[in-house]
């Protein structure tokens, strides 16, 4: 049975760290693009955690939201693209090849989450920066989207391994940098497929939604609300 | 035939014929400056995909803006002419026939104008060819699930067909260029005339494909704005999302098209002189034309606004606002004040609806309907599902520069286009001509329509 991947957030154990963030960044050598740029709105972030204040000063409450691909089933993002440099992967992911796009942009306009990023600039890592690099996953030239991949490389590098040794992947070999990176335990990832697997009890928690459930895109990502929520 | 039709055939041939053989000083300054002028387009195009795409005002959220809303625009005007000329030939409006090729030619060259700006808008426009589907050994076909692969066939079949439309009816009159000059002009426009002799054969042949042309053009004038419109509305985006977008996009780019078709006549009639084959009457049945495609417009704009504003539904909602009442609200004014108060006032009233009242009112049009456009991108990219990402959006240099530079390019194509070919149909002319002189009815020619223009 192949696998299908997925993720489950829990907001009642979100902080707002950003630590998914830096993570996401330091591994998938995402540019970071200097302070005007970003002013811009060129900022790049795989994974951000979005904050929304509710009510009136003094009695204000903040929330997190931990925002990132959602690697739908029905992804608007994929029938759009002209060349297939967006396209679903057999085990369910939505997967930007750099090398394909051209750089219409049609994804991000067609992405309700707006979790897509175009390369603007050729990056650019100021020295030592450079040395940061992350082998594993290819920088990317001026004029292609790029976006969450799940951290993919993980997922391959683990399923090689598992192939080596004649075994079966196991619940929770596979940790995305953000999952790996959360000190809160916010983030799970694993096979939605594998009704034992932490990411499926989760996912099938009563306190779980899916981000713009009405639009259809049956997202792979279950947020779990926070109890004083519900 | 009488001696006073023969009279004005002469004249005729010479009136229509003296652009081609007569250049003043005037005409090369205004290639040299509008060739600067594209020129420069071209080189700030070349400095963009130098730097970086990040030298336009692009940015996450609003991944389109001033290319695509130039490339719907263009698009647009390019309904001047096929369907427009199509829709005359057919129902044989008789004062069709100094019109037809000056709206062709828009149709022309606004669609090559057009076709470029999904390229520069690319993040990698040297691979614009992954487009289209050609043989490769990696056997990659293009997604035929994209609109954006749609549009690539609809408008290169539309250019085909406007092409092979616009160039049929000038075979006569290229062979006509060739009887009448010498020297090199009579050897170009021989090999261009493709040996027309003038037998009956070939003038039924010539009928024939044009009449299929003229059938054939008109559904696939219609879908071709459909399907721009299907870049938008196939997308999950608020207020792009929307079934009214086909046959809004068609009543608005026919708009914009007969605007530019005004504007193109009046600056002939102005500079070549042709006052005696473009008529009041022309503009005025053009602008009544015109008013009618704004009140449609209006209508389909306030059915489009107002399903929005009455469904309350809670993205479209904040899409609706920012346009109607927030920062969008000054170009959204200016828009309905352009393409609906100004021109209605002016074209409705007999008194106004001059040669110079369509010139303005078609102004307004070009000015209203590319800020309708700009006004479909812009703001519902900016206001997406997700308040955290609301993004503003402001062009940069490159971008205006760029735009601008094309309409330039318009006006140098019409320019060098008019200099080679007849820009009046002559022997449409001619055959109108006959009309009136032998086979109409004395109480039929009498009628004030033919009087104005035999």
């Amino acid at each position: 049975m192949p696998h299908r991947w997925g993720m489950a957030v829990d907001l009642d154990r979100c902080t707002g760290c950003e630590a998914c963030v830096t993570a996401c960044h330091a591994e998938n050598n995402i540019p970071t693009v200097g302070p005007e740029q970003a002013a811009r709105g060129r900022a790049m972030h795989w994974i951000r955690v979005e904050r929304y204040w509710e009510g009136d000063f003094p009695d204000v409450r903040l929330k997190f939201r931990p925002v990132m691909c959602q690697q739908c089933d029905a992804a608007p993002c994929e029938p759009v693209c002209p060349t297939y440099a967006s396209h679903h992967t057999a085990d369910g992911l939505n997967a930007q090849v750099y090398n394909r796009c051209i750089g219409t942009r049609y994804c991000a306009n067609a992405c309700p989450y707006n979790v897509r990023f175009f390369d603007f600039f050729n990056p650019q890592w100021p020295k030592p920066l450079h040395l940061q690099l992350n082998p594993d996953v290819s920088v990317r030239e001026v004029g292609v989207m790029e976006k969450c991949t799940f951290c993919v490389q993980r997922i391959s590098a683990v399923r090689t391994q598992a192939k080596a040794e004649t075994r079966e992947i196991k619940d929770g070999d596979i940790k995305p940098a953000c999952a790996q990176a959360c000190p809160a335990k916010a983030l799970v990832f694993g096979d939605l497929n594998d009704p034992e697997s932490e990411v499926s009890r989760l996912s099938r928690s009563p306190r779980g939604s899916k981000l713009l459930d009405d639009l259809g895109t049956l997202p792979k990502v279950t947020y779990l609300a926070r109890p004083s929520d519900s | 035939m009488s001696k006073d039709s023969a009279r004005r055939i002469s004249a005729m041939n010479e009136d229509l014929l003296r652009p081609l053989v007569e250049t003043s000083w005037r005409f090369w300054l205004l290639v040299a400056v509008l060739g600067s002028i594209v020129a420069t387009g071209l080189g700030t195009w070349a400095y963009q995909m130098y730097r970086g795409f990040g030298m336009t005002g692009i940015n996450m959220p609003i991944y389109w803006a001033f290319y695509i809303t130039t490339f719907v625009f263009w698009i647009g005007i390019s309904h001047a002419g096929t369907l427009i000329s199509a829709i005359l030939r057919l129902v044989n409006a008789g004062w069709r026939r100094p019109v037809t090729r000056c709206a062709e030619v828009i149709t022309a060259f606004a669609l090559m104008i057009g076709a470029m700006f999904p390229i520069i808008h690319l993040g990698r426009p040297w691979l614009f060819f992954w487009l289209m589907p050609y043989p490769n050994q990696r056997m990659i076909w293009p997604n035929f699930r994209s609109p954006l692969v749609w549009d690539f066939f609809a408008i290169s079949t539309y250019l085909t067909g406007s092409l092979l439309f616009l160039l049929l009816p000038m075979i006569p009159d290229l062979a006509l260029v060739r009887d009448k000059t010498t020297g090199w002009r009579h050897r170009v426009y021989g090999v261009l005339a493709l040996g027309w002799q003038g037998t009956p054969k070939q003038w039924h042949r010539l009928e024939s494909a044009m009449q299929i042309m003229a059938i054939a053009i008109i559904p696939v004038a219609v879908s071709v704005h459909t399907i721009v419109s299907f870049d938008f509305s196939m997308a999950p985006v608020p207020m792009w999302h929307s079934a009214i977008f086909g046959p809004y996009f068609v009543a608005g780019a026919i708009f914009s098209g007969i605007a530019a078709l005004i504007i193109a006549m009046a600056a002939l009639r102005k500079f070549l002189h042709l006052e005696e084959y473009l008529h009041p009457v022309h503009f005025q049945n053009l602008g009544k034309l015109m008013l009618m495609m704004s009140l449609l417009w209006t209508y389909f704009i306030f059915n489009e606004r107002l399903t929005v504003w009455y469904g309350n539904a809670s993205a479209e909602r904040e899409v609706f606002l920012v346009t109607q009442r927030g920062s969008f609200a000054p170009l959204f004014w200016t828009m309905v004040a352009c393409n609906f108060a100004i021109p209605f006032v002016i074209l409705s009233i007999k008194k106004l609806r001059t040669i110079t009242g369509c010139v303005i009112a078609s102004f307004t049009v070009v000015i209203g309907m590319w800020l309708e456009r700009f006004l479909i991108v812009v703001p519902s990219l900016g206001h997406k599902y997700l308040p955290y990402t609301w993004g503003h959006y402001r062009p940069r240099p490159v971008e205006i520069i760029i735009v601008a530079s094309t309409f330039a390019a318009m006006v140098l194509l019409y320019v060098l286009f008019s200099k080679l070919v007849p820009i009046i149909s002559i022997w449409e002319l001619k055959v109108g001509e006959h009309f009136v002189a032998d086979a109409t009815p004395q109480e039929a020619a009498e009628h004030p329509l033919l009087k104005a223009h035999p």
